[in-house]
C-alpha cells in the first residue's frame, strides 16, 4: 500500500473520483503493481487461500444465520431443517462446516511455511504478530461455531472448554458462571455463543486487513529468505501472482469439494448428530480436529492450572518466535541443522495432534508429556542454540542469482 | 524434497482424520461392512429397498422409536423412495394426528403429507417407562449418529477411498448382532445380549424375526434382508439429500479439475518469459 503505482483512471468520473478518494490507486498499487519476489514457490498461494476461505465462511455464515435458530430447544432443529427443507441448505451447512476445517489446513500451512522460511524474522515481527492474533481468534470462532448446531458434542465441548477458567485460582467458578450466564452451560450461553461468533469472523477481517497493510510495508520473505535488492528480484503482482495464485486456489478447492460432496462428516463427529443431553456424558469428548494438539498438551500436565497455562502458552509461545529464533539467516534452505530441527518439531505436532484423539491413560500420557516438552523446548531451548552454534550455508548475493544461477 | 511432502501429505492427511478414530465402541467387534447402493462418488438409494425398510420402520420399529424429523411429504420428493404425491398422502392419512379443532378441543384427524411422523409415545419419559426404563431414541439422524474406530491405517485410506458407512454397518450389525450371553455373562433383567453394542447389554428386545413383515417385490423375508432394508432407509432419513450432493458433487469435480488445468497452463504461459 505504497507507492508502486502510477495509477491513472482513464475515465473522466474516474479520475474525478481518484482525486477525491484515491481507493483505485490503493488497488492497483496492493494488488496489481506491488512487486513480489519471483521466486516464491507454491507454499506463498496460501495467504490468498485463506483470505477466499474468510470470504466463504463469512457468506455462508450470513445465510445460515438467515435459517439458524439460537435456542436450546430449537438449536439441533433448526440446523437439521437447513439439512433437509431450505433449498441446497445442506450445501451451505457442509460448505461451512467443511470450510472451517479447511480454513485450519490452509494457516497451518500457512504457518509452517512461515516457520520454515523464517518469514518471522526482522522486518516482519509485527505482521507475524497479527497472523498470531488471526489464529488465536479463529480458534475462538470455530469453537463457538461448533456450539451452535447444539448436538452432544456441542454441548460437551462448551462444557469442557469453559470449564478451563475454573482453574484460574480464587475467582475460577465465578468466572466460569459468567461467561455460562448461568450455573451450566445453558440457553444464555448458546445465545452469547452465537451472537460472538457472528461478531469474530467480521474482528479477523479488520485484522487481515492490518496483516496485509503489514505485508504490503515490509514486503514478501521469498525461499532465499533475502530481500530483494532491484527490480530483477521482482515481478509485479499482476499477473504473475494473480494467476498462480488462482491456479491453487481452485486446486484447493478440489480438495474442500471432496470433502463437501463426498465425505461431508468424516471431519465431524457422529455424536454431533445426536441432540445435546446435559444428563448423557458421551464416552469421548474430543474436539474438532485442528485443535487436538494443544488438547493433547493440556491433558499431559497433571496440574488442571498449569495445564490449561501450559495450553494457552503453546500458542502464545509463537508470538516470541522472531525474538527465540537467533539466527540471522532467514530460510532454512540455508541452515541444515534448522531444517532437521523444524520436521522434527513437525512431526511432534503431528504426534500432540494423534495423542489429543486417544484416551488420556497409559502409554497416551507418557508420551504426551514427552512430546509437550519437546514442544517447548524446541522454542526455548533449541531455537535460542542453534542461532549461535549452527554454521549456515552461503546466501546467494540476490534473488535473482538463487533462481537464474550466477550469470544473471 | 519428494519424500519429505509424501511425509506431509500422509501427516496432514492422518492428523485430519485424527479425529474420526475418536469414537470406539470398547470390547466390540468390527461390524462387518456391507455393500450399501448409496456408498461412493455415484452412490444412489435404492427405491425398492427405501420403500421396504420404511415397510419395516413403519410396522415393526415406529411402535418404539419416533422419526419426527422426517415428513410425510418427504417420501415423494426426488432422491428417495420415490412415493408419488398421492401415495405420500394415503400413507399420511393411515394415521391419526392430534390437533385443535376451531373451538380450540383437543381433536384426532387424519395425517397430511405435510405432518411430520407421529412419535408413538407422548414423551420421553413415557417412552422409557414402556421400554424398561429406557427411552428408544429417535431415528431421524441415527445412521450418522453412531460410528465405531477405524484406527490406522484405516481412517486414512477411507478418505482415498471414501468410506464413510460406519453408521449404516453398525446399525445392520446390531440388528443382526443378538446372542446368547457367554457363560460367564450376568444379563441384567430387561436387558438383551447384543455382540455389537457397546457394553453388549442393550434395552431394546430382539426387534426382527425371519417371515415377520411380507414384502410384495419378492426380495427374502429374512432378518438378514430386514436389517440391511431398514438401515438403508434410516440412512435415507438422515441424509435425504445424498443423491443430489453426489450428483452435484460431480459436476462440481469436473468443472474445478478442467479449470484448475486452464489455470495451470495460463500460467505456465505467463510465468515462462521470467523462468
Ligand atoms: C420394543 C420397542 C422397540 C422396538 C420395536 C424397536 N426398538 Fe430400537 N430401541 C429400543 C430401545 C429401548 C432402545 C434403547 C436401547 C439402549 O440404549 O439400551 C433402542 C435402540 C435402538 C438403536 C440405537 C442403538 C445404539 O447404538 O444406541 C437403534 C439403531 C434401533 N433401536 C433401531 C431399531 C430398529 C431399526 C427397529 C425396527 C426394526 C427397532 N429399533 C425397533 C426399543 C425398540
Ligand atoms: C472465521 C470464520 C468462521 C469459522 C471458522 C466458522 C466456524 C463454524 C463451525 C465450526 C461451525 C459448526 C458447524 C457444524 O458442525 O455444523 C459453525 C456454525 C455456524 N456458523 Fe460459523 N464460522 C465462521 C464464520 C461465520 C459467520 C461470519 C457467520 C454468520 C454471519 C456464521 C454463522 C454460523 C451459523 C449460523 C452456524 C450454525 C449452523 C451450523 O451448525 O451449520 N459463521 N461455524
Amino acid at each position: 500500500m505504497h507507492g508502486n503505482s502510477t495509477y491513472q483512471p482513464q475515465s473522466k468520473i474516474g479520475q474525478w473520483f481518484e482525486k477525491r478518494l484515491p481507493i483505485g490507486g490503493l488497488i492497483h498499487s496492493s494488488f496489481v503493481a506491488y512487486p513480489t519476489p519471483r521466486n516464491l514457490n507454491y507454499w506463498w498461494t496460501f495467504g490468498g487461500i485463506l483470505s477466499f476461505m474468510l470470504g466463504v465462511q463469512i457468506i455462508t455464515g450470513i445465510v445460515l444465520a438467515m435459517h439458524y435458530t439460537p435456542h436450546v430447544d430449537l438449536a439441533f432443529k433448526s440446523v437439521e431443517s437447513i439439512m433437509r427443507d431450505v433449498n441446497y441448505g445442506w450445501l451451505l451447512r457442509y460448505l461451512h462446516s467443511n470450510g472451517a476445517s479447511m480454513f485450519f489446513i490452509a494457516v497451518y500451512i500457512h504457518i509452517y511455511r512461515g516457520m520454515y522460511y523464517g518469514s518471522y524474522k526482522e522486518p516482519r515481527e509485527v505482521l507475524w504478530i497479527l497472523g498470531v492474533i488471526i489464529y488465536l481468534l479463529m480458534m475462538a470462532t470455530g469453537f463457538l461455531g461448533y456450539t451452535l448446531p447444539w448436538g452432544q458434542m456441542s454441548f460437551w465441548g462448551a462444557t469442557v472448554i469453559t470449564n478451563f477458567f475454573s482453574a484460574i485460582p480464587g475467582v475460577g467458578e465465578t468466572v466460569v458462571t459468567w461467561l455460562w450466564g448461568g450455573y451450566a452451560v445453558g440457553n444464555p450461553t448458546l445465545n452469547r455463543f452465537y451472537s460472538l461468533h457472528y461478531l469474530l469472523p467480521f474482528v479477523i477481517a479488520g485484522v487481515v486487513v492490518l496483516h496485509v497493510w503489514a505485508l504490503h510495508v515490509s514486503g514478501q520473505n521469498n525461499p532465499a529468505g533475502i530481500e530483494p535488492k532491484s527490480e530483477r528480484d521482482t515481478v509485479p503482482f499482476t499477473p504473475y501472482a494473480t494467476v498462480k495464485d488462482s491456479f491453487m486456489m481452485v486446486a484447493f478447492c478440489i480438495l474442500f469439494a471432496w470433502f463437501v460432496f463426498y465425505m461431508p462428516n468424516y471431519l465431524g463427529h457422529a455424536d454431533n448428530y445426536i441432540v445435546a443431553n446435559p444428563a448423557v456424558t458421551p464416552a469421548h469428548i474430543v474436539p474438532e480436529w485442528y485443535y487436538l494438539p494443544f488438547y493433547a498438551i493440556l491433558r499431559a500436565v497433571p496440574d488442571k492450572l498449569l495445564g490449561v497455562l501450559a495450553m494457552f502458552g503453546s500458542i502464545a509461545i509463537l508470538a516470541f518466535l522472531p525474538w527465540l529464533d537467533t539466527s540471522k539467516v532467514k530460510s532454512a534452505r540455508y541452515r541444515p541443522l534448522y531444517k532437521q530441527f523444524f520436521w522434527l518439531f513437525f512431526a511432534v505436532c503431528i504426534g500432540l495432534g494423534w495423542l489429543g484423539a486417544k484416551p488420556a491413560e497409559g502409554i497416551y500420557v507418557v508420551l504426551s508429556r514427552i512430546l509437550t516438552i519437546y514442544y517447548f523446548a524446541h522454542f526455548i531451548v533449541v531455537l535460542p542454540l542453534l542461532g549461535i552454534f549452527e554454521k549456515t550455508k552461503p546466501l546467494p548475493n540476490s534473488i535473482s542469482e538463487s533462481v537464474l544461477g550466477s550469470k544473471a | 524434497m519428494t519424500t519429505q511432502r509424501i511425509l506431509i501429505a500422509l501427516t496432514l492427511a492422518a492428523s485430519l482424520s485424527a479425529s474420526g478414530a475418536a469414537h470406539a465402541a470398547e470390547g466390540a467387534p468390527v461390524p462387518p461392512a456391507q455393500k450399501w447402493s448409496f456408498a461412493g462418488p455415484f452412490g444412489k438409494y435404492d427405491q425398492g429397498q427405501l420403500q421396504r425398510g420404511f415397510k419395516i420402520y413403519k410396522e415393526v420399529c415406529a411402535s418404539c422409536h419416533a422419526m419426527s424429523l422426517v415428513s410425510f411429504r418427504n417420501l415423494a420428493e426426488p432422491g428417495g423412495p420415490g412415493f408419488s404425491a398421492a401415495q405420500a398422502a394415503a400413507v399420511a392419512s393411515e394415521y391419526k394426528i392430534k390437533d385443535l379443532d376451531d373451538k380450540g378441543e383437543v381433536i384426532e384427524r387424519p395425517g397430511r403429507p405435510a405432518d411430520a411422523f407421529p412419535a408413538p409415545f407422548a414423551n420421553d419419559r413415557a417412552a422409557a417407562a414402556a421400554n424398561g426404563g429406557v427411552t428408544p431414541p429417535d431415528l431421524s439422524t441415527m445412521a450418522k449418529a453412531r460410528t465405531y474406530e477405524r484406527g490406522f491405517p484405516w481412517f486414512v485410506i477411507d478418505i482415498f477411498t471414501q468410506y464413510q458407512e460406519q453408521g449404516p454397518d453398525y446399525i445392520t450389525a446390531l440388528l443382526l448382532g443378538y446372542k446368547n450371553p457367554p457363560k460367564d455373562f450376568v444379563l441384567p433383567p430387561g436387558g438383551n445380549y447384543n455382540e455389537y453394542f457397546p457394553g453388549h447389554v442393550i434395552a431394546m428386545p430382539p426387534p426382527l424375526s425371519d417371515g415377520q413383515v411380507t414384502y410384495d417385490d419378492g426380495a427374502p423375508e429374512t432378518v438378514a434382508q430386514y436389517a440391511k432394508d431398514v438401515t438403508a432407509f434410516m440412512m435415507w432419513a438422515a441424509e435425504p439429500h445424498l443423491v443430489q450432493r453426489k450428483r452435484i458433487g460431480f459436476q462440481v469435480m469436473i468443472f474445478l479439475i478442467v479449470l484448475s488445468g486452464l489455470l495451470y497452463f495460463t500460467k505456465k504461459k505467463v510465468w515462462s518469459a521470467v523462468h
